[in-house]
Formats: structure tokens, sequence, C-alpha cells
């Protein structure tokens, strides 16, 4: 039986080290995958490559049995990325930002008020993100990985810049997402306190 | 419907989205989009200034100018291109986004060009004045500088994304992009001036639109191979 995420042999060189080598896993729908390691073990690396935006120096990643290589369009139909960065303009409300989201890929209703509720970040939607701290930014980010309405969540330490509130938020949402069938890619060098079926990878 | 999965929007509307939000972050800092619009006014302006008023001088050099001037405002607001994008993550997302890349791009370049080719145009007759330029070699002017600068947004688009995680400035983007334009500019200039002098000039209009679909065609494709190589 194939898992629906999985790969084998990955390697990957970077300068002169090399990163990681043969590396495999696998996760289906419900599972929980931890990158675990020091910083510069290379988390955001393998994160990044499995997401193809970095190319590796040999092994494969299938998704649905099939390379993630030859579909790579379908393959990030399905995925939402998070990382520190949050891909968000500062110059645009959240509403505006949302909406960028919502013309690329189906979502769920971004005018509806009870994400933005749960997420404590209602009484932002007018303001222009620049206007807000890093942590409400961050908690923006996390709404617009809820509405898009996607099996795959690419996390890449998730819970910088939160407060122990929005820790605990995180972990709410990842398993809910992961009882719903979800899944859940995460690269953390924190421990993690979330009750699901976890494969660790340590790096 | 009763569709399964919820429908993906088409290709278009990525484009269109795209593009639209580059112009409303446009519209928004207006500072950076009217830089390189000003360089060009002000190069326009002055050359005269500084070479004297007679008329003779001004019509022969007039194409020119305008021309380079043209060129060298297209560079100056090509750094920024995927620069803001790069650093707030948004490049990230556009790479893992289901939306086919070089569609994306395209609609990034289709705002770039709207934001700072088009008002380049749209100002060139006024400034086509100062060099004693007649009303039918304007709309030749305007006519190259509409091809040209479509031209120049594509072909700069690879120079930009070859340049993205690089912090050095506009030099190396210059370095990269002026052999692929130098055709642009050749092409441009000498066909006003082959208007201004009552000669046929159709060649090279055709010349520059052939390029133009060339590069539309072209340049995306290249581009966003560039910019998944500078982002990894």
């Amino acid at each position: 039986m194939t898992a629906k995420l999985s790969a084998r042999d990955l390697t990957l060189i970077r300068g002169e080290t090399c990163l990681f080598q043969d590396l495999g896993f696998a996760l289906d729908p419900g599972e929980l995958l931890l990158l675990e390691g020091q910083n510069g073990s290379g988390k955001t690396s393998l994160i990044r490559a499995i997401a193809g935006m970095l190319s590796l120096e040999s092994g494969e990643i299938f998704w649905n049995g099939k390379d993630v290589s030859r579909q790579r369009q379908e393959f990030h139909g399905e995925l939402v990325w998070l990382a520190h960065r949050t891909g968000l303009k500062g110059d645009l409300t959240l509403v505006e930002n949302l909406r960028f989201e919502a013309s690329l890929r189906p979502q769920n209703d971004i005018e509806s008020d009870a994400v933005y509720e749960r997420l404590g970040i209602s009484r932002l939607k007018t303001l222009p993100l620049r206007a807000l701290s890093a942590g409400q930014q961050r908690r923006v980010s996390l709404a617009r990985m809820l509405l898009a309405d996607v099996p795959l969540w690419m996390m890449d330490e998730p819970f910088t810049n939160l407060d122990r509130e929005g820790r605990k938020l995180v972990v709410d949402l990842v398993e809910e997402h992961l009882a719903t069938g979800g899944m859940c890619v995460m690269a953390a060098h924190q421990d993690v306190e979330i009750k699901a079926t976890i494969n660790r990878v340590m790096l | 419907m009763a569709s399964n999965s919820p429908q993906q929007p088409g290709i278009l509307a990525g484009l269109i989205a795209i593009a639209r939000r580059d112009i409303l972050l446009a519209w928004k800092r207006p500072g950076d989009v009217l830089n390189p619009l000003f360089f060009f006014a002000m190069v326009c302006t002055l050359f005269p200034l500084a070479v004297g008023p007679s008329a003779e001088q001004l019509v022969f050099s007039g194409p020119g100018v305008l021309w380079v001037a043209a060129l060298l405002a297209t560079l100056l607001s090509l750094n920024s291109l995927f620069m803001s994008d790069h650093e707030d993550g948004s490049l990230d997302q556009m790479l893992v986004s289901p939306q086919p890349l070089p569609v994306l791009v395209l609609g990034k370049t289709l705002a770039h060009w709207l934001i700072s080719g088009f008002p380049l145009v749209l100002i060139s007759p006024l400034l086509a004045i100062t060099y004693h330029m007649p009303t039918d070699v304007i709309g030749v002017l305007m006519l190259t500088l509409l091809l040209g600068t479509i031209c120049l947004s594509l072909l700069g688009s690879i120079g930009a994304a070859l340049t993205v995680g690089l912090h050095t400035g506009t030099a190396l983007l210059s370095l990269l992009i002026l052999p692929l334009a130098m055709p642009v500019l050749l092409l441009g200039a000498n066909t006003v001036s082959l208007a201004a002098g009552n000669d046929v000039y159709a060649t090279g209009i055709w010349a520059l639109g052939a390029y133009a679909i060339a590069a539309l065609s072209l340049a995306p494709y290249a581009t966003a191979a560039a910019l998944r190589i500078s982002n990894e």
C-alpha cells in the first residue's frame, strides 16, 4: 500500500555539506510529519524541497503514488504553505490580501467572520498589515491557511512570534485538521505537543 | 454546480488577480511609480537646455534622446519587480501556487508595464514637442515606444528574476538586460528617425512587433525558470 505522501532516498547537498542522505518518509491522512533538528540541520531545506521549491540531489517524492515533479500544479493545488515570511503584503489590508488568495484557488468563504473571530483578528480587518504586530500578521497567515480548503498543510516553524495562546491555537487547529482527515508537514525546533499520529524525521 | 471538488479558478483569473494586486500596491505607494516617469521627463527636458535651442540639432537628436531616456527609465523601474515579493515571502507563495508560475509572472509583468511603461508612452508626445517633432512622427514615436516598452518589461523580468536574491542593485541587472534590449533601442530610435526624414519606416514597426511577440511568448517561461533558480 502506498501512502498519500511519501518520499524515498532524498539527498540534499548545499555547498560542501550534505544536509541529509537517503532520507525517506510516509504520510497518510490524519497524520503529522514532524521534521525535527537543531538550527541549521536542514529542516527548512527539507520542507522547501518537499514543497518543490528546492531541487534535490537525488530522490523522489510521491503524492497519490505519482512523482510530484510530474504533477506540480496538481500537487500545489492541494497544499498550503506557511512560513516565517508570511507572503502577505504589508500595504494591503487583511481582506485585500485574502481576496487575492481567494482568486488563486477555491476557498472557504473569506467574508464570513467565524475564522477571524477564532484567530482574534476580526478587529483588524481594515488596517494595512504593516500596522499589525508580527504575531498578529502570523495569525493572518493562519487565516489564509484555514480558508484555503486543501488537505496538506506545510508549516515551517509555525510557532514563531506567537504568544502562548497563539501556540495553543496552532496546536488546536492542526489537531482539528488532522481529525478531519487532513495532513500536516511541520518543521519545528521546539517540542510540539500535538495529539495525533506523528511520524518523526530527525535531521 | 454539483461537483465533488470546488472549481479551480482559471488561468486568466490568476493573471488578472496578481496584476490587480500589483496595481493596487502601486496605487498605495505612488512615489515608486512616479520615479521612472520623472526620470524620463527630466532627461528629455534637460537635454535641450544643455545642447541649446537650435531646432536643427533637436530634430536630429530627438528620437535618440527620447528612446535612450525611455530605456533607462524602464531599467530603473525593473529592479523592484520581484524585490518586495522576495522579501515578504510572496515569491515562495507564487512558487507553490496552484496557478502556473509563468502565468503569474506574466501578470506581474503586465502590471509593471501598465505602471511604468505605459505612462512613458502617454507623456512622450508632450516631450516630443520640445524636439520640434511633427504630429505624424509623434504618432510613430508613440507606437514604437508602446511596442518597445512591452519588450523591455518582458526582457527585464528575466533579469530581475535572475538578480532577485542578490541585493546588488541595478548595475548587474542592466548589464544582463542591455544585450537583449539593444535591438529594441536601435529599432525604436531608427524607426522614428526614418519617419522624421520622410523615409519608409514600416519595417521597423513590424520588426519591433515581432520582437514583442517573441518576448511575450518566451520571456514568462525564462523568468519563471530564473525565479525557481534564484529562490532556492
